[in-house]
């Protein structure tokens, strides 16, 4: 049913930053749970205007609440960041390759997010959270550019304050009354506490961020068969027929958006594939 | 207690230094302490020292007109501030502010400065350290200059 968009409504809208907001979508009809894994994302249909892939930022063991959080940016962003409670849009989905959290049981678990990349690692999280056990370190290292940017503001404060998880904040730039790290978010890494060698990073952000993050986890010695990244591109088709999504030899939509680094290494340092 | 020679043996800053350099920097080096809120150094002032932070933060501050006060950089426990010392004219770039109290190994640079003339090792050593931190910053500033995560990509 990848092809066809299901119509969902919007049960909630939350307003996260001045730019981004979260939807709560249920499905109008037929089933009413939407199981999918963490870092996978889905194509939203705002109908008239067009469809978009986004990712989805709930937890994957509560499929009956399904979560997107997106950024305005352009046509069909701004169209969704005007949709209320009640309406209607086209979701067609779960697209893509997920957060590899189950290969990561045992390990140290680094999560580093940049701006709006901290919503697919949210559900990762969740369900990391959700089996605490079977992890040792998770920390989150999370980079905005001000602190009026920071998605999530209550759930981080929670998670900062729960002993089981180590949350870090740098935003690139502040104002007074900011009393947290300034600087860029690959800035926390020298120090963050995990064991290099025993652990997993989980990367999502602008291709940039994910660039300096990357050498920089590998300078604290993570070795690049156990950092993964997220991509992005325009899509269109998400089921790997149109070609839009083209990354060298992969098709993001499918072999994607989530990638083992030592896969891409090779296209990823080199500019515009 | 450890002693200030230990500490600075430690430091990963210092790492591989030999022990007549490391007596000569602990010649030259005292505690400091800074209270919340405390200005360390204000930009355009003489840059005659340099900081090892051990506990607190600081954050690197500019003023712009008509914007204020920008927090660019903050420094936390392990990270050195200042290089300003080693390059001439030796003054500060930025305000260094004490966000919370902040404990530091604080360095003598004017005395540095001499020792580095006599001994061109040790000034060598100091160099390739201090450039490893000015590209660094150079790296961050460049970053945050690209205004990533900004919406127009
Ligand atoms: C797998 C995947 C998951 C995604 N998850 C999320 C998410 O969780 N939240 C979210 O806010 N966004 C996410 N995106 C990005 C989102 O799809 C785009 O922002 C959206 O398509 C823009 O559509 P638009 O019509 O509003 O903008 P347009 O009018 O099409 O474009 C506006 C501007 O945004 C740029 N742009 C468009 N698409 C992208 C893109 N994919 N990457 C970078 N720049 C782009 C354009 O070049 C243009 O400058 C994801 C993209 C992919 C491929
Ligand atoms: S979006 Fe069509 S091939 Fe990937």
């Amino acid at each position: 049913m990848t092809m066809v968009p299901r119509p969902f409504r919007v049960q909630q809208v939350r307003h996260e930053t001045h730019d981004t907001f979260t939807l709560e979508l249920e499905p109008v009809k037929g089933a009413d749970s939407f199981a999918f894994q963490p870092g996978q994302f889905n194509m939203l249909y705002v109908f008239g205007v067009g469809e978009i892939p986004i990712s989805i930022s709930s937890d994957p063991t509560n499929p009956r609440t399904l979560m997107h959080t997106t950024r305005e940016v352009g046509t069909v962003t701004k169209a969704m960041g005007k949709l209320k409670r009640g309406d209607v849009i086209g979701v067609r989905g779960p697209f893509g390759t997920p957060w590899p959290v189950e290969q990561a049981e045992g390990a140290d678990v680094v999560i580093v997010a940049g701006g709006i990349g901290l919503a697919p690692l949210r559900s990762a999280l969740y369900q990391m959270l959700a089996h605490r056990d079977r992890y040792e370190k998770i920390v989150l290292l999370y980079g905005t550019r001000t602190p009026n940017d920071i998605l999530y503001k209550r759930e981080l404060q929670r998670w900062r304050s729960q002993f089981d998880l180590e949350v870090h904040i740098t935003v690139d730039r502040a104002m007074g009354g900011w009393r947290s790290n300034v600087g860029v978010v690959t800035s926390l890494i020298p120090r963050a506490p995990f064991d290099a060698r025993n652990s997993v990073a989980l990367v999502c952000g602008p291709e940039i961020m994910m660039r300096f993050t990357v050498l920089e986890l590998q300078r604290r010695g993570v070795p690049p068969s156990q950092i993964y990244i997220s991509m992005e591109r325009n899509m269109k088709c998400g089921t790997g027929i149109c070609g839009h999504c083209q990354f060298g030899p992969y098709f993001v939509c499918k072999d994607g958006p989530v990638f083992r680094y030592d896969q891409v290494q090779h296209l990823f340092e080199r500019r515009e594939i | 207690m450890r002693t200030l020679e230990t500490i600075l043996a430690e430091h990963p800053f210092f790492a591989g230094l030999e022990k007549r350099h490391l007596e000569v920097l602990t010649g030259c080096a005292s505690n400091a302490l800074f209270q919340e809120g405390q200005i360390i150094f204000h930009e355009g002032e003489q840059a005659n020292e340099f900081y090892l932070i051990r506990e607190g933060r600081v954050a690197l501050e500019i003023h712009a007109a008509g914007v204020g006060t920008v927090t660019i950089q903050t420094l936390n426990a392990g990270d050195i501030l200042g290089w300003s010392w080693l390059v001439p004219p030796y003054r500060w770039h930025f305000d260094a502010r004490a966000v919370e109290p902040t404990r530091a190994i604080v360095l003598d640079g004017e005395c540095l400065r001499r020792k580095c003339e006599q001994d061109h090792d040790l000034g060598y050593e100091l160099l390739k350290r201090f450039a490893e931190i000015i590209t660094q910053r150079l790296q961050a500033t460049r970053l945050q200059l690209l205004d990533v995560y900004s919406a127009r990509r």
